[in-house]
């Protein structure tokens, strides 16, 4: 009977602790993250993808019209030519990151990561700082020392003897894109730097060391054991840079302003956006064409994501270290 | 620090921040907000022209609140969406103002008196295409020309150009001598290349009004002669716009001129204050050369300003009594003559007192006004005229798109969406 009683007092101890192991705290931490990022991110993007559904009437009131804007958008010259040139404009914007931007980032982070550097806190400092200035400083920046008037370039290439070489890069349709690109690249290459040298560091010696002891030199520890551990870093820098590319904007706007010249060889998906949706000098803005371009860049940005994480990240070996 | 007084010392900034939001969100009454694109001028009219009108109603209180001019018609369209805009709105000229009247979003203003004191045309840019309502009451034009620097002109011994051969020959000659840079133009913000040029010398070409009227009617193509002939003599400037153009931005003609590299400036009048301020010789201005053997000389008299009455303002009769003030004379000559460049719309004789201003207001006895030809109902439809003649008009100075392919290009634009044109 006691023993029974023990037993009955057991169980309902057992029943009121499985309310207490409810995580209630796991909520409770992940609410405020949850509401935010609802309330500011979810809803207004979905929000704009329903906004897209709908056409502007003449006295500005919004009508459902299905996928009416979708088909004009790709099927009007008026829009499918500015759109498939800025989506051309914007890969070629990125690959520009991933074939300079990153590749420089991962060098100067190996570099940086050798034992032997010294200065190495002054140098790390020194190549991130571009990337916490504003853009418009940067932009503004570069326009003089690129600018034909009043420029340093010219005269620099002057020194070695490449004078006939200057052009106004910014202003012609062949270069102005690569030259904006390559500023881009150059406020923001301590980013990768700093992610891949991160994970540089995260690297125990033991590995290098018994590397050595095996006869490597700097180059093959770096080929052979650094490289494969930083494969997931280097998978993530460039997933970021993907999606902050295809959401760039502010560059453009501040040194080519939104019509993006010359004749649109700047134009990319963002500074498409802002003239289809804000309007630009005389022409009207459209908040519903607006919404089904923000709406496309999503989808670029949501199946670039996917084939990475479905392509590359699944394939990726990950070390315990 | 005790905990009572750590809470009171960040609620009374938020409460104090709290009220403040309100107020602003509802101007008390007798308070009047003027929205602006005009940012530069916030001096003027704190300084200049509001304590005249605070003087006569002292129980009116009126706030001169600008955004800068790129971001005007979006920011303008947010605030009234919001209703959050000012009681006053500056307008835009033609489709941006009318579309905002269509929604409602500023009241008609028919029955103002000193509505009275504007000619139609002054008017045409802020009515209904049947001219049935008036929604903004004209402010000021702006006039297009060139201004020169004068010592460079003395030193080179030249005179101002009458004709295109002249004024080719003239920058031939300057490009010769070599100390000047002949014209002071860049293609990077491409919106000079259509504005202080194609819309500049181009009335020239197509007799102004008439041409203008003309392509609105249908009865004119954007490839007749006038305008192919307009992009081709805009293409001839190309060798004398000094280095790297291409890259060379509207800040950076300004500063080339004031800083006396460049001899020839394309302009609009609203330059007049700025190189008043920075130029450090003697400038003058000539109006667009004429074609040779033309009989008849047009400018660009551009209406540019108006202001208008937000419907939503809870003030509007107060925003009525300033909009009659400023149909008065004493305001078009306060205007004009601190805002030099900017031409009273009203018939008030005004004195002008900057030379350069009386330079450019005088060719309107001598020459035939129009406007620019891409504001008025073509400039609807997408792509719409205005952007595209600004990037034809950059490329054609790049030499990348020839004077034919430049008036194909608009004029295939222009007929994809305007009837008239089809």
């Amino acid at each position: 009977m006691m023993a029974n009683d023990a037993l009955h007092r057991e169980e309902a101890e057992e029943q009121k602790s499985g309310w207490r192991d409810f995580p209630t705290h796991i909520v409770i931490f992940l609410a405020p993250a949850t509401i935010v990022y609802t309330l500011f991110m979810v809803y207004p993007l979905i929000d704009s993808v329903r906004l897209s559904f709908y056409g502007t009437a003449e006295d500005g009131q919004f009508y459902f019209a299905g996928l009416q804007n979708y088909v004009v958008m790709m099927t009007d010259t008026l829009w499918s030519e500015p759109f498939w040139n800025a989506l051309k404009n914007n890969f070629i914007f990125f690959l520009m990151h991933m074939l300079v931007q990153n590749p420089i980032g991962l060098l100067l982070a190996a570099l940086l990561s050798l034992p032997q550097v010294t200065g190495r806190s002054t140098y790390r400092t020194l190549i991130f700082f571009p990337t916490m200035l504003s853009v418009v400083i940067i932009g503004f920046i570069w326009q003089l020392i690129l600018s034909p008037l009043w420029g340093v370039s010219e005269s620099l290439l002057g020194y070695i003897g490449l004078e006939a070489w200057f052009r106004p890069w910014l202003g012609e349709e062949g270069t102005a894109l690569l030259t904006l690109s390559l500023i881009s690249v150059w406020q923001f290459v301590g980013i990768p730097m700093m992610l891949i040298y991160a994970a540089l560091l995260s690297i125990p010696d033991d590995l290098t060391d018994a590397g050595v002891v095996d006869g490597a030199n700097h180059f093959w520890i770096f080929l052979y054991i650094k490289l494969p551990l930083i494969l997931p870093a280097i998978a993530m820098v460039s997933i970021l840079t993907f999606v902050a590319n295809f959401n760039a904007f502010d560059l453009i706007y501040a040194v080519k302003g939104a019509l993006a010249g010359p004749n649109f060889s700047t134009d990319i998906m963002g500074t498409f956006f802002y003239r289809t949706f804000f309007g630009f000098q005389l022409q009207l803005g459209s908040p519903t064409m607006g919404a089904t371009v923000a709406t496309l860049m999503f989808l670029v940005i949501l199946i670039g994501v996917m084939l990475y994480l479905f392509g590359i990240q699944r394939r990726l070996n990950r070390f315990q270290l | 620090m005790t905990p009572s007084t750590i809470k009171s010392s960040w609620t009374a900034p938020l409460a104090v921040s709290a009220i403040a939001l309100m107020l602003a969100g509802h101007a008390a009454a007798g308070e009047l907000r003027i929205e602006s694109w005009r940012s530069d001028d916030v001096d003027i009219w704190n300084d200049t022209i509001l304590p005249v009108f605070h003087e006569k109603h002292p129980d009116i209180q009126v706030v001169f609140a600008p955004t800068p001019p790129a971001d005007y018609n979006a920011g303008l369209n947010a605030k009234l969406a919001g209703g959050t805009a000012g009681d006053i709105i500056t307008c835009r000229p033609f489709d941006a103002s009318l579309d905002l009247f269509k929604q409602g979003q500023i009241i008609a203003l028919n029955d103002l008196e000193g509505m009275a004191n504007f000619s139609d045309v002054a008017k045409s840019a802020w009515q209904t295409d049947d001219g049935a309502d008036t929604f903004c009451l004209p402010m000021a034009s702006v006039i297009h020309g060139f201004m020169y620097n004068k010592e460079a002109f003395e030193e080179l011994g030249v005179e101002p150009p009458k004709t295109i051969p002249e004024f080719m020959a003239l920058l031939a000659k300057i490009e010769e001598e070599g100390s000047y840079t002949p014209l002071s133009l860049g293609t990077a913000d491409q919106w000079e290349a259509a504005t202080m040029g194609f819309q500049n010398v181009g009335p020239n070409f197509w007799n102004g009004e008439d041409g203008r009227k003309a392509l609105i009617a249908g009865d004119a193509k954007l490839t007749d002669d006038a305008y192919v002939a307009t992009f081709a003599h805009l293409a001839e400037w190309a060798p004398y716009m000094g280095n790297g153009y291409q890259a060379q931005k509207y800040s950076d003609s300004q500063n080339l001129f004031t800083l006396g590299r460049a001899a020839i400036y394309p302009a609009g009048s609203w330059d007049i204050a700025t190189f008043n301020d920075q130029a450090i010789f003697e400038f003058g201005a000539f109006a667009p050369p004429v074609p040779e053997g033309a009989d008849e000389c047009y400018i660009s008299d551009h209406t540019d300003i108006a202001m208008g009455i937000n419907a939503a303002s809870a003030n509007q009769e107060d925003a009525k009594l300033f909009l009659e003030w400023t149909a008065s004379a004493e305001f078009a000559e306060l205007y004009a003559n601190s805002l030099p460049g900017f031409f009273s719309l009203s018939s008030h004789a005004v004195e002008l007192t900057d030379p350069v201003a009386q330079e450019f207001v005088s060719w309107r006895e001598q020459c035939n006004s129009t406007i620019r030809n891409s504001y008025q109902i073509l400039s609807r439809g997408t792509p719409n005229l205005e952007n595209e003649l600004w990037n034809v008009s950059a490329q054609v100075l790049n030499g990348t798109l020839s004077p034919e392919e430049a008036a194909d290009q608009v004029q295939s634009g222009l007929a994809k969406w305007y009837e008239p044109q089809q």
